[in-house]
């Protein structure tokens, strides 16, 4: 039993979990608002971290401008994205819904690839990329960068629902539609605003991502990834993605341990959440700290 | 003539139990229906390998199809791997070919049955749950069963992928499109006669009333568990046949074959045939079948001389796909086998449709 190689995973783990509950994040933004399950999330990573790329490769830009306009790129891709496909889908049955945002994921994933080729390029490098010692442990500063990116996001995201107008108003579009309509919220908007800001701090999380990993297409697999995350802490639960990213990203971590050290299986680090994610729907369908559906007749 | 028969029709209305329970709507619909079956018995004689590899390409995946439409259309319920169980079917009937000895000819039904029964396992939990929940589990399912295949090397043969003995009868060894042809049109006809029937059976009524109201269906005394973990076996049962022709067709299979992409694109042939549809399952595998090589004409038609699009060619593919469910959903939710059903009421009563 190698003590330090679990430790040092526990804490890759954290750091990737953090990650993950940014993106899961987004994803419950657009789900407690909108209703709509969005399978393109992890194409926004992918659209985010190449629209940076090449704001930084092709047209040769410094990372403080090429970076906010990445982002003001994808608050318009958002907006548009929700008003010309989404909008027609309100009211329509959940699979079809499923099914637009499966449709986009595979449009864009193919789109992306078309433009950008299909190999993993890398970010050129914005910030020091060595690695510090911490107590013992081995960590990249780029990793460290982006635990406390995820942070600032997160707090970013509480003062926001917490006191802003809008994040007010989408908790109210959140908790019934037609109330919130009635007290003069324009839904029309917070499901627009949703999208936008889903769309930008993915992109922010795609970026940090492709900095540490690369760019490639693998960035979409973490939309697939926050299933498992969002099942985990419960769908409609800002908190519960967050809870559900650490507690993922440990878990596959240490599935990819115990499978080197016994198992032997391979590729757990992959399949492990998946397990997780049928598991904790048999027992669990509502996740941690989402909120049960009662239905009447 | 009778005088009943001599006026013009204004629309098509049932008036007993019996012109409800029908097979096919009209008897002129019977009549082409015949007719097809026995036209495309001809095709080998007049078709060439080209449209022939296309028509048995429709025939099994319009199986898979009509099994994904059954669980999605009929019972409202929602999977996203149904791929899984297509390679599944394949994977099941090469091995039970290879190793036990019994022809091809049996081993297509047996695989069928084995992927029946995990199918009924896997749809465990789409008794207790629906909606979302059961098409993010199903995701699960698709990609642990994709796992599976990669890694069974005793079942599936794994990175390296199985040999599948070719199909024959009596001895004979059908392995060309021309006799191929034929093992897949007598699957086609047999699955898709058997699930119009479902529906007209007990168990079919029963799926409908889920999907339509699942609450007043338990209130009626269906049981919820039962039909949802039944409708599930049957559409695994489906795939697992068309995986199974499949396999024998290409004679080898391999396990990266069965991705959440080919998933993707037999919901996408449910959707744009019609949820709820048997012939709009046809309908759908046509359109999702012909779709990449209409782009491919047409990327040669455009440029032939230019590199980058025909590289590009297998991107193109794949966006045309994503984009026609995305458009189908947006301008035509119920598929289409609803607007053939309206290009039929207007020309039934045209010149005078109102």
């Amino acid at each position: 039993m190698n003590f330090e190689l679990l430790i040092q995973l526990i804490v890759n783990g954290l750091i990737v979990g953090t990650l993950y509950g940014v993106v899961a994040m987004c994803f419950v933004l657009i789900y407690k608002s909108t209703r709509v399950v969005n399978f393109a999330q992890g194409e926004f990573l992918l659209i985010g971290a190449w629209t940076c790329w090449a704001m930084l490769v092709k047209f040769e830009l410094p990372f403080y401008v090429g970076f906010p306009l990445t982002l003001v790129f994808m608050l318009v891709f958002g907006i548009v994205l929700q008003v010309v496909v989404l909008r027609p889908m309100i009211g329509e049955p959940i699979i079809s819904v499923i099914m637009v945002t499966i449709g986009l994921s595979m449009f864009f994933q193919a789109l992306v690839a078309w433009i950008f080729g299909g190999y993993t390029k890398a970010f050129p490098t914005v910030f020091e990329t060595a690695s510090v010692n911490i107590a013992g442990l081995q960590i990249e500063t780029a990793y460290l960068m982006s635990m406390v990116v995820s942070l600032v996001i997160m707090i970013g995201f509480y003062f926001f629902f917490k006191y802003s107008r809008m994040g007010l108003a989408m908790r109210a579009t959140a908790f019934n539609q037609q109330i919130a309509q009635s007290l003069g919220i324009s839904v029309k908007h917070v499901f627009a605003a949703a999208w936008a800001i889903s769309a930008v701090v993915s992109a922010l999380a795609g970026v940090v991502i492709g900095m540490v990993n690369g760019v490639s297409s693998a960035l979409s697999f973490i939309g697939i990834k926050v299933f498992p995350v969002v099942i985990l802490g419960g769908l409609d639960s800002i908190v519960g993605s967050i809870v559900g990213g650490l507690m993922i990203g440990v878990l596959e971590n240490l599935a990819e341990f115990f499978d080197s050290q016994w198992l032997h299986f391979g590729n757990m680090y992959n399949i492990a959440p998946f397990y997780a994610l049928v598991i904790i729907l048999m027992i669990k369908p509502y996740g941690l700290f989402g909120t049960k559906d009662i239905e009447r007749i | 003539m009778a005088s009943a028969h001599s006026r013009m029709r204004c629309g098509e209305f049932r008036t007993t139990y019996q012109e409800d329970m029908t097979i096919f709507p009209t008897p002129l619909a019977r009549r082409v229906a015949v007719v097809s079956v026995l036209l495309l018995l001809l095709a080998p004689l007049c078709l060439n390998a080209y449209y022939l590899n296309l028509l048995i390409q429709i025939g099994y995946y319009g199986i898979a199809a009509l099994g994904l439409n059954i669980v999605v259309g009929f019972t409202g319920q929602i999977s996203l791997g149904h791929a899984a169980f297509f390679g599944l079917g394949a994977f099941a009937s090469a091995w039970i070919s290879n190793n036990s000895g019994i022809p091809v000819f049996f081993s297509i039904p047996l695989a069928g049955l084995l992927t029946l029964a995990v199918g009924l396992l896997v749809g465990i939990p789409a008794g207790r749950i629906k909606g979302l929940y059961l098409a993010i589990a199903t995701l699960a399912s698709q990609y642990i069963l994709e796992d599976f295949f990669a890694r069974a090397e005793w079942f599936t043969g794994g990175s390296a992928g199985a040999m599948a003995s070719p199909f024959s009868v009596f001895g004979h060894i059908m392995n060309s499109d021309q006799s191929y042809f034929y093992v897949v049109l007598f699957y086609v006809v047999i699955m898709f006669m058997a699930g119009a029937n479902l529906m007209r059976t007990r168990d079919g009524r029963a799926f409908v009333a889920v999907r339509d109201h699942y609450l007043s269906a338990e209130i009626m005394g269906i049981n919820l568990n039962k039909y949802r973990i039944l409708s599930f076996g049957i559409s695994s049962f489906y795939a697992g046949i068309g995986g199974a022709l499949f396999g024998h067709y290409l004679g080898f299979v391999s396990a990266e074959g069965f991705t959440l992409l080919l998933s993707i694109q037999f919901l996408g042939m449910v959707i744009i045939g019609g949820l709820g549809s048997v012939m709009g399952s046809m309908l759908g595998t046509i359109f999702m079948v012909l779709l990449p090589e209409v782009m491919e004409f047409g990327v040669h038609l455009v440029g032939s001389e230019s590199t980058t699009l025909t590289q590009a060619l297998a991107y193109i593919k794949e966006m045309a796909i994503g984009l026609a469910i995305i458009l189908f959903l947006i301008f035509e939710p119920d598929g289409l086998a609803h607007r053939w059903r309206m290009i039929k009421n207007y020309w039934k009563l045209y010149p005078f449709s109102y």
